[in-house]
């Protein structure tokens, strides 16, 4: 019997070649001729170029061309991103490239450039930008919608009411309600206002997006960092305008995107451009101080809310009022917060309002758990605070709130596929010890508080639709193609596991190809949303059936019989109750002969027409499995994590030490234990770190922001987080999948951080500090009873 | 949250003091940081070299000679001249550990040496570490492939060349060492209690050769 591959530990494939030094990543690359380029970057927050002189720069040694914005694609009329701009909307936006024969002498030269900047007006805080005559991130105004820039200001009664931290009723750009939260606050028990803030921070991923390109024979050969792979060639090949077919696309690895390298990034565009004018492969190495600009943000949010609750800890009424820092080309993050918020706490009776405001900061993107992330941290001290009010227990105030599966939330009252939620909560309250450690909280030693917490955070998690594809070569082997990117997931691999147990073959008679265009890649999802275990491990599936059908066909029809007579395992298929056999091999050589649907010269009608490409490439090579995924399903598909943490606040130092950290998630099926149980607790450091230890500044005067490195907007390092950490599944199957299996990297950002602002706020004895990120200075000023500064840009140490 | 700031063995072994007073001795740095503080990796076609710019360096055990500016981090010699690309730059700073080798035996980053101060010493990169003859991984990766160690990895050289300092240094190590050992080295993933795992089981094949 072939081994069991779904739910064990397997070394990834590709660790190997991590390990030792061989895994290539972008900059790895090298090509002959190949030169540097190098970007100049706005040393303002909004201007515009009036004019440049590049004449002393060109003059220089080793310099060979410059590309300008004109040679790149613009974005007219609404707020759109080019790679290269004349009126830059963030200092550090690039505005133009050299290319040399070295990158110290493009880098001299960039210095050499004279540019004439007009300095223009520039706005960093979404509330100034509201405020009666606040400037405006873009010249035409602050918001956009039918098709032109306008302007929305709040009155001067607003910010009255802001200024006395109460709700404001600004106009707001979204509105829903449900239910009648007049009448449920009337009738709670308990009701709770605060404001809450979320500051807005870097991705930071350890590589640096850094892209090195030429062309060849008329095709782009693009060796990129990206979170995706099928789905990041029709990007580029989008942004150049080109046939996809003439983007050769290579992404073995990827040194993590969390969100900020999703397909195709705008800055790609640049050795893309510039290598097709001078003729020569271009290097883009980006800095990480590059990166802090470049590399996308994490939109911050400023708000208000308001929950009402009944004795029994019922949440009966949500009312929240989201303004979103946008940065300069937008983002949703508010939307996705206001679902987040009716799904954890299941309200009857809510209002949620927001509005998104463009301003001058580095732009923003999706960031492991978007809007989700951030309104459970901010949310769940005030859950603190309501149980301590109502004396009651966090644990069963989260089991009385949370939703089963019958669940129907936000604006069109979604539903989802499956939730296990409190199956989470159970699981994780046990192995944490949640009951036993209910008398450290509030434990004084010295001037150490012990605080204990709980995050409950769920995020999308799934996917449907996309196609698998898959050749037994004449080598006995399945060969399974991904169009995935390799983000650090090991979903590469690990989506392929249900097709190798379909055809009922060991692990090592499967080997994966990814990274590399020219060798065929289906139509994939992008690597986001943490849709791809849900989406590829449907559709590996669904193709693993269909080769494992024309395996019992390709038998039949050779050795007699029906295919319904026949079994396979181990890379043979053979007749059922003994006689005739053929190895895969065989297999794989008769399907050739046989053609037609056999080897992929015949393809099914209802794949994607971006998988016909690649199959046609693979057409003859072996027996082909390709399919779509038409499982189907309805409602939304999410995962769940229940983090519990116990923390020491130093009342002397504001210094929070994490001592303990245990999550347990709601992810269907478990397909790589191992690599699951990092995924949990990989994003819930990344949580802790954004609720507690990056930080971004901005210097309001000059919209320069500060803290631009890695040791200054620090995320956790080995000596922050406990040392011990335990990370566990429900392992609960979703009803609506093949596999069973959902994903999990989103929601254990929201998990760790808000069970850590959970955990402080009890360490303070129900104080409800409900803002990120809780550094030193800002839990000082709490507990001296300082007025904390709401703006965002006012977190300057 | 620890208050120790991770720069650990940097510290006291090879001072960032150290570096930027070499730094200044030869004019400007250049490293990769960036246009605005005037320096650059020195890359891609060079300059017609002299005599005292080429020099011998051992890296994992074999001399190579290589034409190295008088401020070349050894990150950049060993990336863009030795084609040794294992090595990585994160942050060119000092702040990542994604480029650590062992100098002599001990863990440095490679960002913050200039080539020529290495001169005579013994490298060590993530190339370096299987056997040359049987191509044996060392017990550090073979920790690493048991554990099923890191995600995105781009920090795995990095960390691995810490790992295996400790492991020389102190194979018996508490998991509260293992992690003060590792502290110089930032992983983006998180990925802390499996690298730790990786550790405390590399420690563990230390211990039983």
């Amino acid at each position: 019997m072939a081994e069991k591959i779904i739910g064990t530990d397997i070394a990834p494939q590709d660790l190997v070649a991590k390990i030792t030094g061989r895994a290539k990543y972008a900059e790895d690359f090298r090509a002959d001729g190949m030169v540097f380029a190098k970007l100049l970057l706005s040393p303002m927050p909004h201007a515009r170029v009036r004019g440049v002189d590049t004449t002393r720069a060109l003059a220089m040694p080793g310099v060979i061309d410059i590309l300008r914005a004109d040679e790149v694609r613009q974005i007219e009329g609404r707020p759109g991103e080019a790679s290269l701009t004349d009126e830059p909307l963030y200092e550090g936006q690039p505005i133009l490239a050299v290319a040399a024969e070295t990158e110290e002498q493009a880098a001299a030269a960039i210095e050499a450039i004279d540019v004439d900047f007009e300095p223009l007006p520039f706005v960093l805080d979404p509330l100034d930008s509201l405020r009666p005559n606040g400037p405006n991130a873009y010249t035409g105004g602050n918001r956009f919608g039918g098709g032109e820039f306008s302007e929305l200001k709040w009155t001067d009664a607003d910010f009255e009411e802001i200024e006395a931290g109460r709700m404001p009723n600004g106009e707001a750009a979204v509105e829903w309600t449900k239910g009648d939260i007049d009448t449920a606050f009337s009738e709670s028990d308990l009701v709770l206002e605060e404001s809450i803030v979320h500051q807005s921070l870097t991705h930071h991923p350890m590589e640096p997006r850094s892209a090195m390109m030429y062309w060849e024979n008329g095709k782009l050969h693009a060796f990129v960092s990206t979170q995706s792979a099928q789905r990041t060639k029709y990007a580029i090949a989008g942004t150049l305008n080109i046939d996809p077919e003439d983007v050769i696309l290579v992404a073995e690895y990827c040194g993590g995107g969390f969100g900020s390298k999703i397909s195709g990034n705008t800055h790609m565009e640049v050795p893309a451009v510039f290598s097709r004018k001078i003729g020569r492969p271009v290097m883009l190495r980006i800095t990480r101080y590059e990166e802090n600009y470049i590399g996308r943000a994490r939109p911050g949010f400023q708000s208000w809310l308001k929950m009402g609750f009944l004795a029994d800890g019922t949440c009966n009424a949500i009312d929240l009022y989201i303004v979103q820092e946008s940065g300069p080309f937008g983002a949703g993050d508010f939307n996705t917060a206001g679902m987040i918020a009716d799904l954890v706490y299941t309200p009857q009776n809510m209002r949620f309002r927001g509005i998104a405001m463009y301003t001058n900061t580095p732009p923003k993107a999706a960031q492991r758990g978007p809007g989700g992330a951030q309104i459970v941290i901010m949310m769940e001290p005030i859950l603190e605070k309501a149980a301590r009010e109502l004396g009651l227990d966090r644990l069963e105030v989260h089991l009385k709130n949370a939703p089963d599966a019958d669940v129907g939330f936000g604006p069109r009252n979604s539903t989802l596929t499956s939730v296990y939620a409190k199956e989470a909560l159970e699981k994780g309250a046990e192995i944490f010890d949640w009951a036993g450690k209910q008398e450290l909280s509030g434990r004084r030693e010295g001037s150490k508080v012990t605080g204990i917490g709980i995050g409950l955070s769920p995020y999308t998690a799934g996917s449907r639709g996309y196609d698998g594809l898959m050749v037994i070569r004449p080598d006995g082997k399945l060969h399974i193609h991904q169009g995935l990117g390799n983000l650090g997931t090991h979903s590469i691999m690990d989506t392929a596991r249900p097709a190798a147990e379909i055809l009922n073959l060991n692990w090592d008679q499967v080997e994966l190809v990814w990274g590399d265009s020219s060798r065929g890649m289906p139509r994939s999802s992008v690597q986001a949303g943490s849709q791809t275990t849900h989406a590829h491990s449907r559709a590996n599936h669904a193709a693993g059936m269909d080769a494992r059908a024309k395996v019992l066909e390709v038998a039949a029809q050779t050795l007699g019989g029906s295919p319904s007579n026949y079994d396979m395992d181990n890379g043979r298929v053979f007749r059922r109750g003994g006689g005739a056999s053929m190895t895969f091999a065989q297999v794989a050589e008769r399907a050739i002969e046989l053609g037609g649907k056999y080897d992929g010269h015949e393809l099914p009608d209802n794949i994607h027409a971006t998988t016909v490409p690649a199959a046609n490439m693979l057409a003859g090579q072996g027996l082909m499995g390709v399919a779509r995924d038409n499982y189907g399903g309805s409602g939304g598909v999410y995962s769940w994590v229940a983090g519990f943490a116990l923390v020491e606040l130093d009342e002397e130092t504001g210094v929070v030490d994490i001592k303990e950290y245990v999550a347990v998630t709601d992810c269907g099926t478990v397909l790589h234990p191992r690599s699951l149980g990092a995924q949990v607790l990989g994003g819930s450091v990344q949580g802790m770190g954004q609720a507690m230890t990056q930080r971004w500044v901005f210097d309001p005067k000059w919209g320069v922001p500060f803290a631009n490195r890695l040791y200054t907007a620090r995320p956790p390092g080995i000596l922050d987080v406990p040392l011990d950490m335990k990370a566990d599944a429900v392992g609960i199957p979703d009803p609506q999948t093949p596999v069973g299996a959902k994903g999990i990297g989103e929601p254990p950002v929201g998990a760790g951080g808000a069970a850590l602002t959970s955990a402080v706020a009890d360490a303070m004895g129900g104080h409800c500090l409900c803002r990120t990120p809780l550094t030193p200075d800002i839990i000082l000023m709490e507990l001296e009873g300082l007025k904390q500064p709401f703006h965002l840009e006012q977190h300057i140490g | 949250m620890g208050e120790a700031e991770s720069v650990g063995l940097l510290e006291t072994k090879y001072s960032r003091r150290k570096f930027i007073k070499g730094v200044i001795a030869v004019g400007a740095t250049a490293s990769s940081a960036g246009y605005f503080i005037g320096g650059s990796g020195l890359l891609g076609a060079q300059s017609p070299g002299t005599a005292e710019r080429l020099i011998t360096l051992t890296i994992n055990g074999q001399q190579r000679r290589v034409d190295v500016l008088p401020n070349e981090t050894l990150a950049m010699t060993l990336r863009y001249r030795l084609n040794l690309t294992g090595t990585k730059l994160g942050c060119d700073r000092a702040e990542c550990g994604a480029c650590t080798v062992l100098v002599d035996g001990v863990n440095q980053y490679g960002c913050s040496m200039l080539t020529n101060q290495v001169r005579g010493s013994s490298i060590t990169t993530i190339e370096g570490l299987e056997n040359p003859d049987t191509g044996e991984l060392s017990l550090v990766q073979q920790a690493v492939i048991d554990e099923g160690g890191f995600q995105c990895a781009f920090c795995a050289p990095g960390f691995i060349m810490s790992m295996t300092a400790m492991v020389n240094e102190n194979p018996n190590p508490t998991r509260a060492e293992a992690a003060h050992a590792l502290s110089g080295n930032l992983c983006r993933c998180g990925d802390y209690d499996k690298i730790l795992n990786c550790a405390m089981r590399a420690a563990e094949l230390a211990r039983s050769v």
